[in-house]
């Protein structure tokens, strides 16, 4: 078996580009460069051309209508113009607003944002597998809610959340309904109108196209919704993001979509078949393997696991030519372990515990072996050096010991 | 976060990984730490004469972790109780060039030998084992 190293298994981090898509994108950097708010000559003409094919791509991979698409720096600026821009443009009406505890930051810190600016915001915890239930959120409504947020898919665990019944119960009840739809988009069907979404964050650099750039559906019709703009200017994207259009990234995004909307059925089974190998591997081979978050509502690619009494940092360290992520951070700063696995009620210790294997477009079943291999090996190597693994050996019970926490 | 090469050295080649026997008279055991935040430290020694003659460890924990405790148990072997007793969390640090956010685990070894010898010192004050006393 070869493999060449260092293994990239970290894609909901974020992606190569496909070299499709850069090849895409070229001429906008150099041939086709107009700004297409240019309206008097042909290199603005060329650029909004350009950026019109990119945006029907990214709303046709999602069942809007490439009017309702507005582009942005990337996600993490699509949340922000989302729920502030809701926030404001609906204060008169409301100032209620319902997410859940395992949102990314970009959504959580945005809501801690509005609460210092008098909204109320309700954190609605998940159970042992991640799920928020539409029940949950029917019992949160009150008359003065103006917003729901819940997640589509959680970029640690990859739990998918139940997004069609959420939004069912949204309109219902008449209270918008964002999702932030990051790790979902090009990986597992979305269809805005079927799933009574009213506004979706997605970015490029997820899906194999180029960071920084991202895109935010607001829906037109039934209801119409409208947002405040947070940034202010020439008036670009229909007033609600002025700034000069990133033709290249738009191009780009555009590209990806397209690739991620033509190729998900093979690409998704191709790689739940790689992930349900690796999982399989590492359940027989290591004890005390944890999967975390269910696997029933999950995208294809994530795979969220604890090795029990051996700590995530010092794990990734023994993985050295193997990128992946832990849900352990041991720092001063911040010695708290994932807040989502948390969320979960899931042990600190196997909190700490846990590693994060995104798979993704270039992905090798030698490359799975590879991992499956490596983690096992040092897994066991650090379950030697451990003093709860020696005690659990020993029978004893971790949680009858008085530990000092420093 | 990149690791210094003395880190990387201990974690890949820990010294004195293991255990020594808890109950006997002359070892002292010092575990500290939690789970919950992520580092446990078991850190024993051997004392002969009021001389450190063997230590071992065993952490759960990061890489720098692991390798503070492994660096303990290399310096205090052939040391006095009274020497170990004075090793300081900087020294350690500076040692292995930790990082501010690392200086957690530092402090964590520098208390796991001093529980160690604490655990050892208690041990001797104690009357003498159940065989020797009628
Ligand atoms: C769920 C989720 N939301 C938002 C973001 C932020 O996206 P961007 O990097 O485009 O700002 C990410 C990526 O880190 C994510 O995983």
């Amino acid at each position: 078996m070869s493999v060449k190293t260092p293994i990239y298994l970290d894609f909901a981090a974020t992606c190569p580009v496909d070299p499709r898509v850069l090849e895409a994108m070229l001429p906008a950097f150099t041939v086709d460069y107009g700004n297409a708010a240019s309206r008097t000559h042909v290199f603005g003409w060329r650029a909004e051309e350009a950026v019109e094919r990119g945006r029907a791509e990214v709303a046709k991979t999602i069942g809007a209508d490439p009017k309702e698409i507005t582009f942005t720096s990337g996600a993490t600026e699509s949340n922000n113009l989302a729920i502030k821009g809701a926030a404001e443009f609906l204060a008169d009406r409301g100032k209620h607003i319902i997410t859940a505890v395992t949102e990314h930051k970009a959504v959580l810190d945005t809501c801690k944002y509005l609460e210092r600016r008098g909204c109320d915001v309700t954190y609605l915890p998940v159970d042992t597998q991640g799920l928020v239930t539409p029940a949950q959120i029917a019992e949160a409504i009150r008359p003065d809610t103006i917003l729901v947020s819940v997640m589509f898919a959680n970029n640690e665990t990859g739990v998918i959340q139940p997004i069609a019944e959420i939004g069912a119960l949204c309109h219902e009840r008449g209270v918008l309904f964002h999702t932030d739809a990051v790790q979902a988009f090009g990986k597992v069907p979305i269809d805005v109108q079927a799933m009574n979404i009213d506004m979706m964050s997605v970015s490029a650099h997820k899906i194999y196209g180029p960071k920084g750039v991202g895109a935010l559906y607001v829906r037109r019709r039934r209801p119409r919704v409208r947002i405040a703009p947070q940034i202010h200017g020439g008036g670009h994207e229909r007033g609600n993001r002025s700034g000069t259009l990133n033709v290249p990234g738009i191009v780009g995004f555009g590209e990806a979509a397209r690739i991620a909307r033509e190729e998900m059925a093979e690409e998704s089974a191709r790689i739940l078949a790689l992930r349900e190998h690796l999982r399989a591997r590492l359940s027989a081979e290591i004890p005390h393997a944890i999967v975390n978050g269910t696997l029933e509502r999950h995208l294809p690619g994530t795979l969220n696991v604890s090795f029990a009494y051996v700590e995530g940092e010092s794990l990734l360290m023994g993985l050295k030519d193997i990128a992946v992520s832990s849900g352990s951070a041991c720092t001063s700063a911040s010695l708290e372990p994932s807040y989502v696995l948390r969320a979960m009620g899931l042990d600190d210790e196997l909190a700490h515990s846990s590693l994060r294997i995104t798979i993704g477009r270039p992905t090798t079943r030698d490359e799975i072996d590879y991992l499956a291999d490596r983690v096992k090996e040092q897994v066991e190597r650090l379950r030697e050096m451990s003093p709860l693994w020696e005690m659990v050996q020993d029978g004893i019970d971790l949680s009858t010991i008085e530990w000092t926490p420093h | 976060m990149a690791y210094s090469n003395k880190v990387i050295d201990h974690y890949e080649n820990p010294r004195n990984v293991g255990s020594l026997d808890k109950d006997d008279d002359d070892v002292g055991t010092g575990i500290v730490g939690a789970p919950a935040c992520g580092d446990v430290m078991k850190l024993q020694i051997r004392v002969e004469g009021g001389v450190i003659t063997d230590a071992k460890f065993k952490t759960y924990g990061c890489g720098s972790a692991i390798a503070s405790s492994s660096l303990v148990t290399e310096w205090v072997k052939g040391m006095s109780v009274d020497e170990a007793m004075k090793i300081q969390n900087s020294q350690i640090a500076e040692e292995l060039s930790l990082p501010p956010v690392k200086i957690h685990c530092s402090v964590l070894a520098e208390d796991a030998i001093k529980a160690a010898i604490r655990d050892y010192q208690e041990k001797q004050q104690k009357p003498a084992t159940e065989g020797a006393a009628e």
